[in-house]
């Protein structure tokens, strides 16, 4: 994929937005921009990418969501972070993140600079984002430190009423990354389950990656399109990688390797232990493929099928 | 015993038919008993969009596991459900902490060390939202006199005006209707009053009173739900 084709996207059409991880994240991801990525909440954490991202030494980055999970704390470890808007940042099974810990209080491997939302406001900023207004109002926060702390919160009285609320700022991101589990060609994804803010994510940003377990045909995708959440033409790269989310699960394809998480928060309570958790699962791996021959699937797979009944569209 | 007598005084606190915002761990064994035994209609929602109004039948480490997408009534957003508290649907949520103070507010956002150092936490999550928004919340916090402070170092949750319910592994608390302050109501199966109050920073009036300790019927199914013991470890 050449520099001018992304750049020429737009909303072109007829445009081949297939590529790799590699020239997605070199063609989208440029040190100091924002990010939305793992959007879902717990689900399709597109680690896949965020590795790629720690690879390409990518730097300065912005990170906007309301619970990343281990991915912001990886993120962190790898020196792309600059600052993080969220709600919380952790390991969700196992707890504290040592690396967002180890930054945020001694400046281990660099400083953090931590901006505190709450999950509602995180998902209104999108939504503002993606509705193209300048604020959406809110009663939460209202006696909050994070109404006091965060210059994306403002306090605001409705003229009519008097009543005391919260404007919480529009956020764009410059680009959201996300992992779905079908998208065809154009990135006309089919996404189930739970959603967290994707779809406000993907809306409010500039620029929007897919990354696919499957890629299916237009067919699939029109024969069911309440479920096209992700339209493509707000999409600009569509990478293919099964088992992109590992080990987060995606419903219908994989589990959650819990092992993994917890293995994680074991290994990073130290900086040495960091350093060596990057080298054996980032740095000295060369792609997905690389990595997923290092992990056992088998117990990852799913037990019992559940397909859903099928809907019938016609006329 | 002491999480038994926590997830049973948690599950007490959710009524029939109502919405809850339920959380991991703890609070979602609490749920789980809560409809088995005395509020089938009780409905479940969770922050990552998923609304249920029968309990996952797998232990879940995370709201996003398989298990609790599947066989639920409704996969949505984050921004559904929490407008859907924002609209004063939602009864009753829970919400964990590092600190709770003697009015009711919450901290799990940073803590102050001893020698004068920040210990950073993960934040709010949906905490905050839950705490403005719905009509009550409950809490679980291990009772330890450095979490139960005079007044919290940062307020991620306040007070809501709704009350707190706040649930130890010694005790449990609740908002006086009047001065908002958290006033000891019961003192769990085994734990003296004088062991309560040496662990809580503010003064507190002996309720002479004893946690109920949980059935027979509620341990047979809190075995059930958590065969593994993976959340219940004693």
């Amino acid at each position: 994929m050449s520099k001018s084709t992304v750049r020429d996207f737009g909303s072109k059409i007829n445009v081949n937005k297939i590529c790799s991880l590699g020239d997605a994240v070199s063609e989208l991801v440029h040190d100091g921009c924002s990010l939305a990525i793992s959007t879902d909440l717990e689900q399709r954490i597109p680690f896949a990418a965020a590795h790629e991202i720690i690879r390409q030494r990518k730097r300065e980055l912005t990170l906007m969501a309301p619970i990343s999970d281990m991915l912001a704390d990886q993120m962190i470890a790898g020196g792309t972070i600059a600052r993080v808007l969220a709600a919380w940042v952790g390991n969700v099974s196992a707890g504290l993140g040592h690396n967002f810990r180890r930054a945020v209080e001694s400046g281990i491997p660099h400083h953090v600079e931590m901006v505190d939302y709450s999950n509602f406001t995180m998902a209104l900023a999108l939504k503002a984002g993606a509705m193209g207004v300048p604020f959406i109002p809110t009663r939460s926060t209202l006696g909050s430190d994070l109404l006091r702390r965060n210059p994306g919160l403002e306090p605001l009285t409705d003229a009519r009423t008097g009543e005391e609320l919260v404007a919480v700022r529009a956020l764009r991101p410059d680009v959201a990354i996300v992992h779905v589990q079908r998208s065809d060609e154009d990135g006309n994804c089919h996404v189930w389950g739970n959603l967290g803010v994707t779809l406000e994510a993907v809306r409010a940003s500039r620029r929007t990656l897919v990354i696919a377990e499957e890629v299916v045909s237009r067919q699939v995708i029109v024969s069911d399109p309440n479920r096209t959440l992700i339209p493509g033409f707000l999409v600009h790269a569509v990478v293919h990688q099964p088992w992109g989310a590992h080990p987060s699960p995606v419903q219908g394809y994989y589990n959650r390797d819990h092992r993994f998480f917890s293995d994680y928060h074991h290994q990073t309570r130290t900086w040495e232990g960091t350093k060596q958790w990057l080298g054996e699962w980032v740095y000295q791996v060369a792609d997905r493929e690389e990595y997923l021959c290092r992990i056992d699937r088998e117990p990852l797979l799913l037990k019992n099928h559940a397909p859903a009944a099928p809907v019938d569209y016609g006329f | 015993m002491s999480s038994k007598v926590m997830i049973c005084a948690a599950a007490r606190e959710i009524k029939d038919g109502e919405m809850v915002f339920v959380g991991m761990r703890l609070p979602l064994l609490a749920f789980m008993l809560a409809k088995k035994l005395h509020a089938p209609r009780a409905i479940g929602l969770f922050e990552n969009g998923v609304v249920r109004d029968a309990p996952a039948q797998e232990m879940l480490y995370t709201m996003s596991d398989g298990p609790n997408l599947h066989g639920a009534v409704c996969c949505t957003t984050l921004l559904d459900v929490m407008s859907l508290m924002q609209q004063g649907r939602v009864a009753l949520g829970f919400l964990g902490a590092a600190e709770v103070d003697q009015y009711g507010n919450l901290n799990s956002t940073q803590v102050r060390r001893p020698d004068g150092g920040v210990i950073r936490l993960p934040g709010s999550g949906g905490a905050c939202d839950i705490a403005c928004l719905s009509g009550r919340v409950a809490t679980v916090i291990r009772h330890e006199k450095h979490r139960l402070v005079p007044r919290v170092s940062y307020i991620t949750s306040p007070a809501p005006p709704g009350g707190v319910c706040l649930i130890t592994d010694k005790a449990v608390f609740r908002s006086h209707a009047a001065t908002g302050i958290l006033n000891l109501v019961s003192c769990h199966p085994g734990v003296s009053f004088e062991e309560i109050q040496s662990e809580t920073s503010w003064t507190l009036k002996d309720p002479q009173r004893e946690t109920p300790p949980p059935s027979p019927q509620e341990i047979n199914i809190l075995e059930q739900i958590d065969r593994q013991g993976f959340w219940v470890q004693n």
